[in-house]
């Protein structure tokens, strides 16, 4: 399966048109994931933008959010998910795998350390404080994060598409109602208005 | 021997169940996995559930990793990595088909709609994970602050956002927040 799909795939991570671009191989894949996974307090998502848009240049920003978006909707993690995606299309199976080892490996071996001082200590107080204080500035990396991607699609103009990213934010977010309901009622306006938007 | 192989294929099946309910991340299929751990195989206290979970929460790395701490807990290493794998193999193999399946249409026009469709629902869901993040994190003024600050310097300057982590960090330990 793998055979004939390469350099299939290969060329799906650069887009036609576009100059060609350095296409990362499952050692790179590798050393990126893990260090968005070691870096990643509070969640790994800004991190995987950062790395994979801002620092290495492997993806546009509209190609990030494009590969992330189906990822959303698959069952599993979103940056497990995107982790296999985008790996497989830069290097095959050996990719998809370099990417997800190295993006749950390091954190895997801090959970075995951790699961053993808990066995032994329990929960340790004294670090309560300093954990509490990163989860407090990962949130504020997050939302700075959610913030760069909205600026990123209003350099245009207002389109009706924004409105399902508030409808979105709304439902999810404010309202809390659950992630399958909010999928499956605004992803089908969401496909209907690009659809309509592009004939 | 056949009780621990017992163990080893409960935690291999209650993950791969999990793995395919959990849509839109591992957090989803949290709720599942405290009513197989704590109420159907009393492997762990509701307590020790929440702090272990505490613990997978506040540690860097994908939340899915919260699975091996808890497969640990019950089963040691080999618990830790037969749980993981419970919980990565099913779904991480369904985004691999969908890899190929999406790349096999890609100048497909449904394809390319399909694809321009989710991105705003995409960007919709992560700015509600901030808001749901933040709302948990910032329990008072001090951590309030670190949230503002944090976002500040992730959003205006090119600082990478390693700096505010290690502030906050070091304001926590010296017992500011």
């Amino acid at each position: 399966m793998t055979g004939p799909d390469v350099p299939d795939s290969r060329s799906a991570a650069v887009p036609a048109g576009t100059a060609a671009r350095h296409v990362p191989g499952a050692a790179e894949l590798f050393l990126a994931f893990a260090k968005m996974a070691v870096c990643g307090f509070g969640g790994v998502l800004a991190w995987s933008r950062r790395i994979i848009v801002q620092e290495r240049g492997w993806l546009t920003a509209e190609e990030f959010n494009e590969q992330l978006a189906l990822c959303q909707v698959l069952p599993g993690g979103n940056i497990l998910n995107f982790s296999i995606m985008y790996g497989s299309r830069c290097a095959g199976v050996p990719g998809a795998l370099a990417a997800l080892i190295g993006l749950i490996g390091p954190p895997m071996l801090l959970m075995i350390v951790a699961g053993i001082l808990y066995r032994h200590y329990g929960a340790l107080p004294a670090l309560r404080g300093m954990f509490a204080s990163l989860a407090a500035a990962a949130a504020g990396l997050l939302i700075a994060t959610a913030a760069q991607m909205v600026r990123a699609t209003v350099k245009d103009r207002l389109r009706p598409a924004h409105l399902v990213t508030l409808a979105a934010f709304v439902s999810a977010g404010v309202l809390r109602w659950p992630l399958l309901v909010v999928v499956a009622v605004l992803m089908p306006v969401s496909v209907a208005l690009a659809w309509w938007r592009r004939r | 021997m056949s009780e621990e192989s017992d163990l080893y294929f409960s935690l291999l099946s209650i993950f791969s169940l999990c793995s395919v309910i959990a849509v839109g991340g591992a957090t989803a299929a949290v709720p599942e996995m405290h009513r197989q751990a704590v109420d159907v195989h009393h492997w762990i206290t509701d307590r020790g559930f929440s702090e272990l979970f505490a613990i997978a929460q506040t540690s860097p790395g994908p939340n899915v990793v919260f699975v091996s701490l808890l497969g640990h807990y019950v089963a040691g290493v080999p618990g830790a990595m037969i749980a993981m794998f419970g919980m990565c193999a099913p779904s991480c193999t369904i985004a691999y088909c969908a890899a190929r399946v999406v790349d096999r249409f890609r100048d497909a026009p449904w394809r390319i709609v399909l694809q321009a469709g989710l991105v705003p629902v995409t960007i919709g869901l992560i700015a509600s994970s901030a808001l749901i993040v933040a709302r948990a994190a910032d329990r008072d003024v001090p951590t309030l602050l670190i949230t503002a600050a944090s976002f500040a310097l992730c959003y205006w300057t090119r600082v990478t956002p390693l700096v505010a982590l290690a502030l906050a960090a070091a304001l926590g330990l010296m017992g500011i927040v």
